[in-house]
């Protein structure tokens, strides 16, 4: 029998509702026969129901640690034993999450493949146990449900198995994850967070008693293969062995086609189901859980738990809360920067000014808002009114009226100094004190900037990535003089508007843009010698990269390459050479300016999906071609070429100091340049790849061009000394 | 109060100076409950206030209020808002040259009438010289209707004004969707064959899908029940309770229609048809008969069922209102004054039908008076949920302190001065024209019951929010 039911509580803002009640966890039930204390899980009975609340200490999340599953089982255990109760409700005392998944400390802690394995398998028999209880089992969930917590609310969850995906309550209820929908409350006698959560329990409650009863009954399909077959007839075919045989080879192939099999674990758990449908369902749990053991030990694992941990670290602002919370801010340029920006802000509730110089500029960027959130209600994730709401706090203007209430001004102009300065001056002059004036740059050095500012101490690079309401990355530059005060505050933006960040040194391309360019000139230098740009392109991309490196120069902007490669080559001269400028400034005059041009590299036409090379390119190649050199050509070497350029820049900004951490290189490259996030970012690569080998090629590569790939001494001391690591 | 009081004493044997202070607290609180009738002294004499006009109602009516669907099926919104304002002359007397202007609120408009107050201004017989204009406030248009008189009147533009309210929900206009009604709106416009072929060919079947007016909240989407049902479990009213007070609403109005003190109503003469003397929604049935009723909108776990909502309601009100001394000079005797009022709004999604509890303190703190002094308190019943989640949002002094920024609470009206004589779930809900309904029952039971002030109170889509304060006139 199955007899677990989930009743979902629909909420958008998970993140923001996690909030501790001490006054509802220590509340008291009459009639609760909680036989001692446990630290997770506690339960009451009430009448034939027994209600488990799962609450984690100390903690915003409830975790499947082995602790809670222990209690969980010991509680699960008691209720199975006793007469009075009749069914359960399994609900989570924490507003906006039920059951964030696994542990990640707790298999980081794992030496050896057999401990994960032996903690999957006790995870599996938790989930069979419940799966076969025969009493009824609701689970309430409001919130947060992922991975492991998944599985406790709905045993039969096989369908998300592939893809990590964030799934809106209403479209759970589709998918036939959940069977009710609890729709949130507003404020009654106590908190609203507060009073769901025991309304989700009281419903919750009547279903187990319900279907304890008998008077309520569910139809529901479940099962991999009721999921993947929709008619009877289907699920016939699945019985026929060649018919499986093709299925199991069409779902790999489209895995591997979406993974460049950079990533173990899709392909694994196809593989465990497989033996799972083939071999019975035991044999398939000992599969799964023996594959979880040695997946929880690839460098891809590692690579990836660092980038969450890192993530976690630069969703905080180290520099403390701003003496004046930023509420009012001014975006000087409505261009696809400008706009983007304005967009993630109002979004948060920030109001925003965005200034243009002429009508038809200020009226694009207003629509490119506008659709921005459009696009949203399109998707059902905002409603037409809660758009028109949000974009009420955008107002668009010509002139500098209202800037006297500014706390921000983000200046997203040209990439032109002399025009940084006339906008600076002219926004000093009628912004408050307290104003700071942040220039979103992507290689204008930050002190040049300030140096007409009256004030440099206020003056702050917040160098974003395009498009902005897509890309995570927030590079935040202060130089010398910038105070603390306006570090902190310009973090506390960039966190408002949903960024990672990471806050660097200025310097010449700061840290992002100077660890691309040196890889744009390999890149250059690579198609001077005769690779085609698709060709290029598959060999990023099979290395991990989201995009080809060739089109990556289109999706930046030749212009901009140009203008980047030309300011850093001047500024780091040899180390930045390689391929030539050359190629760019004659793509700049024949008009190529990448995709937003329609012309670069490549040809793009509005709804053609597969993009052509652009032929005019290959007279342009031809008369900059350079002999390649056959000793260090393979693919393979292309590949290094390129990583190792990137890897060995950013190291060398750690050893200047632009870097504050390691940690903060790995997120920028990952989340702003697309650094493989298999590799976990170029210092966690030198880790996990060592250091000695990365040295090797560089010196290789650097015996057949030149200076362009000397190791910087930072590299070499960790050649030098195995046990130097980034991270400890 | 008595089974505190028993369990006090039953504790006494085993006394500490703790059960005494007990003790004596509802003791001494209820003699003054008792005493309060009869030595009751309200805060505030009379609301008049230096240099403003008094402004009075000299009488108000209503034609039956009845189901949608029933006996007013085949009229139009100006026909029901026509009989009640005939009513009106016929119940006031009032010549129809002193009538300086006319308001009427309505919700779901008729396109053909769009200014409903004129077309039945005209039709009722009054003076083509009166204008007349519409307003519309979701549930508390008639009341908006009622406010902007008094403003008139208060700031000395008018003498008399007739104010009210129509709604007629057996006939909503349904229209064509958008795309068919600019195919039609463009094929107007062009001008030779092929223009018009070309329009033509790019008509898709599902152009003739209708659009239907929406029930739900512009703003949320949500229904107004499925919010009220929301409401009713932040708050934590059970069905029963819901039931139970859908139950005495009914009740009660039954007692008063049966007793005859719904004196606002004036019977109506439907073209082709009876005469339709009384309302017809009401319906005392029993708690298990209610129980038996699925949830309308939250299902299957919802509280809110059709028996503890009101239903859609045809219905017209018209109310006379002047100044006190045109009023007496022109040989009336007025039946109340009209006193302050709010308009307040809050959250249209959390908060839709709380209305109530946000207006009445602050429309008291207006007046200068308490809960105590209030003798008729008639509110807009929308949901018995609403009703009830009011009460206790009103009793609740966390409620009051984190969402209406006050220092306390300011109490919950006591049942036996409450919808004496039933409510909107009984009597019906013509959008339109309940708030007129509302100022009558409260004038006329102070004249019945006696007492010095009423308050109404509703509330209103778009989570807004309506309080007024009625004086009983001298007699």
């Amino acid at each position: 029998m199955v007899a677990s039911r989930a009743i979902g509580s629909l909420s958008r803002a998970t993140a923001s509702r996690m909030r501790r009640c001490p006054g509802y966890i220590c509340r008291n039930f009459s009639g609760s026969s909680a036989l001692r204390t446990r630290t997770h899980i506690n339960y009451g009975v009430k009448g034939d129901v027994a209600v488990v609340r799962i609450n984690s200490p100390n903690s915003k999340v409830n975790t499947l640690n082995k602790e809670l599953q222990s209690e969980f089982m010991e509680v699960m255990n008691e209720i199975w034993a006793s007469d009075q109760v009749r069914s359960a409700v399994l609900i989570s005392s924490k507003p906006g999450c039920f059951i964030a998944g696994a542990d990640i400390n707790m298999l980081a802690s794992c030496k050896t493949s057999e401990e994960v394995t032996q903690i999957s398998r006790e995870g599996q028999r938790t989930f069979e146990k419940l799966e076969k209880s025969p009493k009824p089992i609701v689970a309430a969930i409001s919130g947060a449900c992922l991975g492991g917590g998944l599985e406790v609310g709905v045993p039969a969850a096989f369908d998300m198995m592939l893809t990590g995906r964030n799934i809106r309550a209403d479209r759970a209820k589709k998918m036939g994850l959940v069977d009710q929908l609890v729709d949130p409350l507003g404020p009654g006698l106590k908190p609203a967070e507060e009073r769901t959560i025991e309304y989700l329990e009281e419903v919750a409650v009547t279903f187990a008693k319900g279907l304890s009863d008998k008077k309520i009954s569910i139809k529901r399909d479940r099962g991999l293969v009721d999921t993947f077959s929709f008619t009877e007839l289907m699920s016939y075919a699945m019985s026929i062995p060649f018919v499986r045989q093709q299925i199991y080879k069409k779902v790999e192939e489209k895995v591997r086609k979406q993974t460049k099999g950079l990533y173990p674990a899709p392909l694994k758990i196809i593989d465990a189901v497989k033996t799972g449908i083939e071999q019975g369902n035991e044999a398939g749990y000992l599969s799964e859980s023996q594959k979880f053991g040695e997946l929880a030990m690839t460098r891809e694992s590692k690579a990836l738990m660092g980038l969450y941990h890192g993530q976690v670290l630069c969703k905080k602002n180290k520099f403390g809360t701003p003496q004046k919370e930023a509420k009012h801010l001014a975006i000087l340029g409505a261009g696809l920067m400008g706009a983007g920006i304005a967009q993630v802000s109002v979004d948060k509730g920030l109001r925003t000014i965005l200034k243009d110089a002429t009508l038809a500029g200020l009226g694009r960027g207003q629509q490119q808002v506008f659709k921005g959130l459009n696009d949203k209600v399109k998707k059902k994730a905002l409603t037409s009114f809660e758009r028109d709401s949000i974009f009420s706090n955008l107002t668009g203007q010509l002139d500098y009226q209202g800037f006297e209430k500014a706390d921000m001004v983000i200046e997203a102009v040209f990439e032109d100094l002399s025009l940084k300065h006339r906008v600076l001056k002219e926004v000093e002059a009628v912004i408050p004190d307290h104003c700071v004036f942040a220039s979103n740059t992507s290689a204008l050095p930050i002190n040049e900037i300030a140096a007409v500012s009256k004030r440099p101490e206020k003056v702050i690079g917040m160098h974003y990535f395009s498009p902005v309401d897509k890309m995570q990355l927030l590079e935040i530059i202060t130089t010398d003089k910038t105070s603390k005060d306006t570090t902190a505050s310009a973090v506390a933006v960039g966190l408002k508007q949903g960024k990672v960040i990471i806050v660097v040194k200025d310097g010449p391309g700061f840290y992002t843009t100077r660890c691309l360019a040196p890889m744009m000139s390999e890149v250059l230098r690579i198609l001077q010698e005769g690779v085609e740009p698709k060709k290029l392109d598959s060999l990023t991309t099979s290395f991990g990269f989201p995009v080809g490196a060739a089109t990556l120069v289109d999706e930046v902007g030749v212009d901009v390459a140009k203008h980047v490669s030309e300011d850093l080559g001047k500024a780091f001269g040899e180390r930045f050479g390689g391929g030539s400028v050359e190629l760019l400034k004659q793509m700049v005059s024949r008009g190529f300016l990448g995709r937003k041009s329609g012309k670069g590299f490549y040809i793009y036409q509005e709804g053609v999906k597969n993009k052509n090379v652009n032929s005019d390119m290959d007279g342009i190649l031809a008369s900059l071609k350079v002999p390649p050199k056959s000793e260090v050509s393979s693919d393979e070497d292309i590949q290094y070429r390129l990583v190792t350029r990137f890897v060995n820049e950013a190291v060398m900004c750690l050893q200047e100091g632009i870097l504050a951490t390691p940690t903060e290189g790995d997120i920028g490259a990952v989340f702003g340049l697309g650094f493989p996030p298999c590799l976990g970012g170029p210092f966690r690569f030198v880790d996990l790849y060592g250091a000695q080998k990365v040295v090797d090629r560089l010196r290789r590569y650097e015996a057949a061009y030149g200076k362009q790939f000397t190791p910087c001494q930072l590299l070499i001391d960790h050649a030098n000394s195995p046990n130097k690591k980034f991270y400890q | 109060m008595t089974s505190m009081l028993t369990y006090t004493f039953k504790n006494l044997p085993n006394t500490s100076k703790w059960a005494l202070q007990f003790f004596v607290r509802p003791l001494s609180c209820s003699s003054q409950l008792r005493a309060a009738p009869a030595t009751q002294t309200k805060s505030k004499k009379t609301l008049a206030k230096p240099n403003i006009r008094n402004v009075v109602v000299v009488d108000g009516v209503r034609i039956p209020f009845l189901l949608s669907g029933t006996s007013y099926k085949d009229l139009m919104p100006h026909d029901l808002a026509r009989a009640a304002l005939s009513g009106l002359l016929t119940r006031t007397n009032v010549p129809k040259d002193v009538v300086d202007y006319i308001i009427f609120g309505t919700v779901i408009q008729e396109v053909k009438t769009s200014n409903v107050a004129r077309e039945a201004a005209l039709g009722a017989g009054f003076s083509d010289k009166t204008p007349a204009h519409t307003v519309t406030m979701a549930c508390i248009s008639a009341n908006q209707a009622m406010t902007t008189g008094i403003g008139l009147i208060a700031s000395g533009q008018c003498d008399v004004v007739v104010a009210g309210g129509v709604e007629l929900m057996s006939d909503v206009p349904i229209r064509h969707s958008r795309k068919m009604r600019k195919m039609m709106l463009e094929l107007n416009k062009a001008k030779t064959l092929g223009q018009r072929l070309s329009l033509i060919s790019k008509f898709r079947l599902n152009f003739l899908s209708p659009e239907l007016p929406a029930v739900a909240e512009f703003s949320t989407s949500e229904t107004m029940g499925h919010s009220a049902d929301r409401l009713a479990a932040a708050f934590a009213v059970s069905r029963l309770d819901q039931d139970e007070y859908a139950l005495r609403s009914h009740s009660l109005a039954k007692k008063a229609q049966d007793e005859g003190l719904l004196s606002d109503v004036v019977p109506f003469k439907v073209p082709g048809r009876e005469t339709v003397t009384k309302d017809n929604g009401i319906r005392p049935s029993s708690l298990e008969q209610m129980a038996k009723l699925k949830p309308a909108f939250i299902k299957p776990y919802g509280t809110v069922t059709a028996a503890n909502s009101s239903f859609l309601t045809d219905g017209a009100s018209a109310m006379l209102i002047m100044a006190e001394e045109k009023a007496l000079a022109l040989g009336y005797k007025p039946k109340a004054y009209l006193r302050d009022f709010v308009y307040v709004s809050q959250d249209p999604k959390d908060q839709l039908l709380l209305g109530p509890t946000y207006a009445t303190p602050k429309v008291l703190e207006k007046a200068g008076l308490t809960m105590n002094d209030i003798d008729a308190f008639e509110f807009h019943e929308a949901f018995s949920g609403q009703i009830l989640a009011n009460f206790k949002a009103m009793d609740s002094d966390w409620f009051a302190q984190n969402y209406m920024g006050r220092k306390t609470k300011v109490g919950s009206p006591p049942l036996e001065k409450f919808n004496n004589w039933g409510g909107s779930l009984s009597l019906g809900h013509p959008f339109g024209a309940t708030g007129c309904r509302l100022v009558m029952a409260a004038a006329n039971r102070l004249r019945k019951e006696g007492g010095q002030y009423g308050l109404v109170a509703a509330c209103a889509a778009g989570g807004q929010g309506h309080a007024m304060i009625v004086e009983a006139y001298p007699k």
